[in-house]
């Protein structure tokens, strides 16, 4: 329905095809962007930005949402920095990034990091601190100490929470990736959007949106919404 | 002896930042083997005293011994079954049970065959591989025991391990345990505030005050050569339990609803407090 309505207001509204381009116009630019791997170059450039970005973020978020956690210090400073540094969009650190490391990929890598860190720290803490106290307790008279205690009550106990601070966190660098991309150089699809613009290919930059829409929707319907289902499935949460 | 407790002092910052004393002085000698109840008023420090004996909690003063051997930390030689099971929900029946033997290093075919054992002693041998939502409240308390005996502990430290259970389900694993404890001969430390339980379990029977928590009584048991204690006696035993605690209780509720409230005069238990033994 949306196709149909789509394909006859672009052939008969007057607009120059560069502005509102034909569906099928749209359909065959993402096909051919697939096929010759213009767009799949893109996508894997992005793709690989994000993994590294966001697997450093959770690692950062983990160990600091863990000393803020464990130590009272650390939750007086550190914590209230926290909470202050996620309330900045973080394509706000984008010119900071560019004087420091210049107009490239460790620049984006950055604001993808540190667009996720906080959500992550946040989340991991209220995860940690939600840990009942008879967990503890048990693992501790069954005389599980350090990193043992940590790994096989304290990560697995807080697991419900760490995945919905993940689902947010992911959210938080998808978006930062992006607008990193658009503003930033070093290929990927944000980087493709500003080509088609500047070529005046609105075919490309539509293709490109919805490549965006369908990794977004992939990634949260698909890979969280089961994540979280299979945790509460076993948990008995449902 | 065996389980020295050696002048415990606790206190906490209460609500007015004033401390209060919850454990006073108290003094216990424990005999390898034995099986000896904790009951007293809510709030009178028993728990807290289970918790400090598990390393769990540190007291102000005074020491814990196990064999001359000082406690300061927790450790699977002491192992607790709490009041909740306590099961970790990311783990199936089996491997809740195998955690604490993993710790220790036995190799995981060995833990797995030993844990099976044991869940075959509880009656839980068809549920290994369920996750703990799947059980009932009794059934999950089984497997916390087991979880706890596997171990293989010197002593086994119970807080109020039934209370959170139905009245049939409680009388099958009164049963179960007393299997158990004869069969294992572990040194079981049972805290309770329900007095008949205390005593058809138990082989002695410790009163606590409260305000500060302390020692009010110990009542041994008296059992026949065979080692079963006749109802008669049980009542016996119950009721003066019973009388011995109610200027306790009556403590409490006047510190809960005020001076001009008595129980003894009231006579409140005898129609709707049956966990007091005061219905027979």
């Amino acid at each position: 329905m949306i196709a149909a309505i789509w394909e006859v207001t672009s052939r008969f509204s007057g607009l120059p095809e560069f502005m509102f381009p034909r569906l099928t116009q749209v359909l065959e630019t993402l096909f051919n962007g697939i096929v010759h791997g213009q767009i799949t170059a893109a996508i894997g450039k992005s793709m690989s930005r994000l993994l590294i970005g966001f697997s450093i973020a959770i690692i950062l978020g983990l160990i600091m949402g863990y000393l803020i956690w464990r130590f009272k210090f650390v939750e007086d400073t550190l914590g209230f920095l926290v909470t202050a540094l996620q309330s900045i969009p973080s394509i706000v650190w984008f010119p900071l990034a560019i004087v420091w490391f210049g107009l490239n990929d460790f620049s984006i890598l950055f604001i993808v990091t540190i667009g996720a860190t906080w959500t992550m720290t946040i989340s991991a803490t209220s995860g940690f601190r939600n840990v009942p106290t008879l967990y503890q307790r048990v693992a501790k008279t069954f005389g599980s100490t350090g990193l043992h205690f940590i790994r096989t009550v304290i990560l697995p106990a807080s697991v419900p929470q760490l995945l919905s601070g993940l689902r947010i966190a992911w959210a938080f660098s998808w978006r930062a990736l992006m607008a990193g991309e658009l503003l930033g150089s070093g290929g990927g699809l944000g980087q493709l959007l500003e080509t088609g613009r500047s070529l005046g290919q609105m075919d490309l930059v539509v293709s490109v949106m919805i490549i965006i829409a369908v990794i977004g929707t992939i990634m949260d319907n698909v890979v969280f919404v089961r994540l979280e289902r299979s945790v509460q499935r076993k948990w008995g949460l449902v | 002896m065996y389980l020295s407790i050696d002048g415990i002092q606790k206190s906490f910052i209460g609500e007015n930042k004033q401390p209060v004393t919850v454990l006073d002085n108290i003094n216990i000698e424990i005999d390898k083997g034995s099986f000896v109840s904790i009951v007293g008023p809510s709030g009178c420090g028993k728990s807290t005293l289970l918790y400090i004996i598990a390393g769990l909690e540190k007291a102000d003063q005074g020491s814990i011994r196990i064999s001359g051997k000082v406690v300061k930390n927790p450790g699977p030689d002491r192992v607790v079954v709490f009041q909740e099971a306590g099961l970790f929900p990311w783990l199936t029946v089996l491997e809740n049970v195998t955690y604490g033997l993993l710790i220790k290093k036995i190799p995981k075919k060995k833990a797995e065959a030993k844990a099976i054992d044991i869940l075959k002693m509880v009656h839980l041998s068809n549920y290994i591989n369920s996750y703990p939502h799947q059980l009932s409240g009794g059934m999950k308390q089984r497997v916390s025991i087991a979880r706890a005996l596997v171990m293989e502990p010197d002593i086994l430290l119970m807080d109020e391990p039934f209370s959170a259970l139905d009245e049939q389900t409680r009388m099958v694993l009164h049963k179960e345990l007393m299997d158990i404890w004869k069969k294992t001969k572990v040194t079981i430390f049972f805290v309770t505030h329900n007095i008949r339980e205390a005593v058809l379990l138990s082989e002695t029977v410790i009163v606590f005050a409260t305000r500060p928590g302390k020692i009010k009584e110990v009542i041994v048991v008296p059992t026949t050569g065979d080692g079963i204690t006749t109802d008669s006696v049980t009542l016996h035993t119950e009721q003066r339990i019973l009388a011995i605690l109610e200027e306790e209780i009556e403590k409490v509720l006047k510190e809960e609803m005020g001076d001009d409230y008595s129980f003894k005069t009231n006579h409140l238990h005898r129609n709707d407090s049956g966990d007091l033994g005061s219905h027979i």
